[in-house]
């Protein structure tokens, strides 16, 4: 009976947890994002777990306050983070790619398994295809591999002429 | 209505942090990995000051390339450089909360002059020890990280060997048996190929670009180059653990440095320099604390504000 409630009160506090937004791309859940990782109980602790996009994401703290602020109705919460294993954007939802290209960002390509050989250069400009979220054509370049957050680049379409960002491919 | 969503600065005050200067205005969360036991039969100092070096390595290369804040050619360049350094920033972090752990600040603890300066000795605060109250002698960075970076065509020459470099190390590190290490390096190999590939493009479109711009990106790799030899030098403390399977041996990276340099030089219209390597001082060098004199000057500027007002919160 208590395993039961208690079981209860984990999913409905993931369910919580699963709502905060990002605070650099606030389209997107921690959960779209693949970021929140798990929501357990520790003794009358809520344990939730998130690991970062980037290394130096500067949002972490901000995700971290929003998250002990959404889960405060459960109990003590500790908000902990983990690098392992990496984040990649292959963890981003269906749901969340869908929001991204909604809001103007188009989403990334899947990269699939990291390979443990070592990554090799190459000078050509990045050949990804990447197609524009406002009128869907894919004659797209690369202005900027650097974006306004860690984790896009900003590119133009060559149709219509409007620059976006594109999240990056990691 | 949910209170907790009426003020924005709520929840970041509610976190469990003292609002200390920490790169920043109460970041204080250090990764759960940082406090997992070090593998068996390795010297815990020896990891300590591994993890360190390679904190160095990349805590310097950081604030050497946040100098190009408000300075670069161009507003899309400047927010690829301080992205880059956030990356080498957030590497750093980890690797000195992991130092931290393992012991490494616990004699600098005072050198602030105020014990409460320095902190509690969580991991946070051992992150703030070791970057703001160490001085030079006690910064075990290889001296291309705090090499002066000159103009933006000295800046990619110097990304594209430093990034190859830390690049080829991480690599090799994802099968570290020290599992804070192998989580780093698993997360720092694709950021750091974007940065050698972001290099690798200027390098070649300011070589192969203009007259001036040739000779600007020419002097730059010219001005690097002497700083190159030392990133393949072994220290005693590297190769105990290159033994021990937790660090990888500098020696094995020159191969992937240079297939790298060789690759891009030629696209690029750049020679290779010919010139000598920075000596090392009585056999030591930056793996030491033995440092060029502009690393003192840029430890000034980073940790003036820190250790003028101990305890500082905001």
């Amino acid at each position: 009976m208590v395993s039961a409630v208690r079981e209860r009160s984990v999913r409905s506090a993931w369910d919580a947890a699963a709502e905060v937004t990002d605070p650099e791309m606030p389209m997107l859940t921690l959960a779209d994002l693949g970021v929140l990782r798990s929501v357990t109980r520790d003794g009358d602790r809520v344990v939730a777990t998130i690991t970062p996009t980037y290394a130096g994401c500067p949002a972490l703290d901000a995700m971290r306050g929003d998250l002990a602020a959404k889960l405060a109705d459960f109990g003590d919460v500790e908000v902990r983070v983990s690098l392992t294993p990496p984040w990649s954007t292959d963890l981003i939802s269906d749901e969340g790619r869908r929001k991204l290209a909604e809001a103007g960002v188009a989403p990334p390509a899947h990269v699939g398994p990291r390979s443990a050989g070592p990554v090799t250069l190459s000078l050509a400009p990045p050949a990804q295809r990447v197609v524009c979220p406002r009128c869907g054509s894919a004659d797209t370049e690369v202005l900027s591999r650097f974006g306004p957050t860690a984790c896009t680049a900003l590119r133009r379409c060559r149709s219509c002429r409007e620059p976006f960002e594109h999240m990056k491919d990691l | 209505m949910d209170t907790h969503d009426t003020n924005v600065y709520d929840a970041l005050a509610a976190a469990d942090h003292d609002g200390r200067w920490a790169h920043g205005a109460g970041f204080d969360e250090t990764v759960v990995e940082v406090t997992a036991p070090a593998p068996e039969e390795v010297d815990r100092d020896d990891l300590a000051t591994y993890c360190l070096m390679l904190a160095d390595d990349a805590l310097v290369a950081s604030q050497r390339l946040s100098e190009w804040a408000t300075n670069a050619p161009e507003l899309e360049e400047e927010v690829a450089l301080a992205n880059i350094a956030l990356d080498l920033l957030g590497q750093a972090r980890v690797l000195l909360a992991r130092a931290g752990h393992l012991g490494a600040a616990e004699r600098f603890r005072t050198a602030g002059g105020a014990s409460g300066a320095t902190g509690n000795g969580r991991a946070q605060d051992d992150e703030d020890v070791l970057a703001y109250f160490r001085d030079d002698r006690n910064f075990c960075n290889v001296t291309l990280a705090e090499a002066d970076l000159g103009d933006f065509g000295r800046t990619m020459a110097w990304m594209l060997v430093y990034s190859s470099w830390r690049l080829a190390l991480m690599t090799t590190l994802r099968g570290s048996t020290d599992p804070v290490l192998a989580a780093v390096a698993a997360k720092a190999v694709p950021e750091l190929a974007y940065q050698r590939e972001y290099a690798a493009g200027w390098v070649v479109r300011l070589g192969d670009g203009t007259e001036l711009s040739h000779v600007r990106a020419q002097a730059g790799l010219d001005a690097v180059w002497p700083f190159v030899e030392e990133l393949f030098l072994a220290h005693p403390v590297e190769t105990r653990l290159v033994e021990a399977g937790v660090a990888v041996d500098p020696a094995s990276l020159r191969a992937a440095v240079d297939a790298d340099v060789e690759q891009v030089l030629p696209v690029a219209t750049l020679t290779r320099p010919e010139r000598a390597a920075v000596g090392l001082v009585g056999g030591r060098g930056g793996r030491d604390g033995v440092h060029t004199e502009s690393l003192g000057r840029m430890l000034a500027v980073m940790q003036s504000l820190a250790r003028a007002h101990p305890g500082a919160t905001w």
